[in-house]
């Protein structure tokens, strides 16, 4: 079965995020004065093949664990979901 | 002795560190293709500065498994001695061979330029020819140098004295105002726990020849021969 792997990585609370910073500061150029902060980070895509929902799932984990996602400054949200549909939308 | 320069897709350091090796110092030096998977009969390894892997995800994290990072790292555990410029030093913290993160740096710029460095701990392999709290001056080049580790890590490393490396005023005083990068403790290299992995942003190849403005870089690489051999001679 195919899926669709979604990955989110940003830095952990209390890491500088220095762009985030600057595209605060662009915000509040812009007269976005309501902006309190931004946050930056990473976005993933994983086609996969596996047997299940769940085996999709824990690969993904094992994929962040060990190449995705840098413990000491980062911290990462997945899922998965089946990805006939991207397929025939494309 | 035999020092070996790790190429891999990306570097750009790789030539300027195999001249002062070999033609500066004068030692037997080859170059390493990141493919090899056995680093051979080496003394001394230099990763060296560049954009490793077009610095794709984070800088140093593909890098880290390449075949040959796997001998580096087995190379690392017998006790060999590893040196990590710029580059180098990301990749190494990425492969856990030391401890901590290159974060970019606090004022989101690449910054090229001369740093002033004060020599914190002279008893080890990198260091034997400067002389303790030594200022001296080689340059940076990077848009990720902002060391981070947690407070636990950063502990550790200034208790067990392996800061080598700290950025400095011309008199050694630090602060906000010398710290270029914002680097945690004005980090600028430290070293493994067992004291035979180096990891350095400045980059000593850059300050090795008089013409180039500095030769307090020079050090380094004669601080690491000189040990060797010393090795070589049991006199250690």
């Amino acid at each position: 079965m195919k899926f669709l792997g979604h990955v989110t990585v940003t830095l952990k609370r209390g890491v500088f995020d220095p762009q985030g910073v600057t595209v605060k500061n662009a915000l509040h150029n812009l007269s976005f004065s309501e902006t309190e902060a931004v946050r930056t980070g990473k976005y993933f895509e994983v086609v996969m093949e596996s047997a299940n929902p769940a085996e999709a799932e824990k690969r993904l984990n094992e994929m962040c664990d060990r190449l995705l996602v840098n413990p000491v400054i980062e911290c990462y949200r997945c899922h998965v979901e089946p990805a006939e549909e991207m397929e025939s939308a494309t | 002795m035999k020092f070996a320069v790790v190429v891999f897709p990306g570097s750009n350091c790789d030539h300027d560190c195999y001249h002062v090796l070999s033609e500066v110092l004068g030692v037997d030096t080859v170059y390493l293709w990141h493919k090899e998977q056995d680093v051979g009969e080496i003394d001394c390894i230099i990763l060296p500065g560049g954009f490793s892997y077009g610095d794709y995800l984070r800088a140093g994290a593909i890098a880290r498994f390449s075949p040959v990072m796997q001998a580096v790292r087995d190379f690392a555990c017998k006790g060999g001695l590893v040196v990590g410029i710029c580059n180098g030093f990301q990749i190494l913290t990425e492969s856990g061979l030391l401890p901590g993160v290159l974060l970019p740096n606090r004022g989101g710029r690449f910054i090229c330029q001369d740093v002033y460095l004060r020599v914190e701990n002279t008893d080890t392999p990198f260091t034997s020819l400067f002389s303790p709290g030594e200022v001296v001056k080689i340059p940076i080049a990077h848009q990720q140098g902002n060391y981070y580790a947690s407070s636990g890590a950063m502990e550790k490393i200034n208790n067990e004295n392996r800061v080598l490396f700290r950025y400095c005023g011309p008199e050694g005083e630090t602060g906000v105002r010398t710290n270029p990068n914002g680097s945690m403790d004005d980090v600028a290299g430290i070293i493994s726990e067992k004291r035979n992995v180096l990891g350095l942003m400045p980059h000593p190849e850059r300050a090795s020849e008089g013409m180039l403005g500095s030769v307090d870089g020079k050090r380094v690489f004669q601080s690491v021969a000189k040990w060797l051999e010393e090795q070589k001679h049991g006199n250690k």
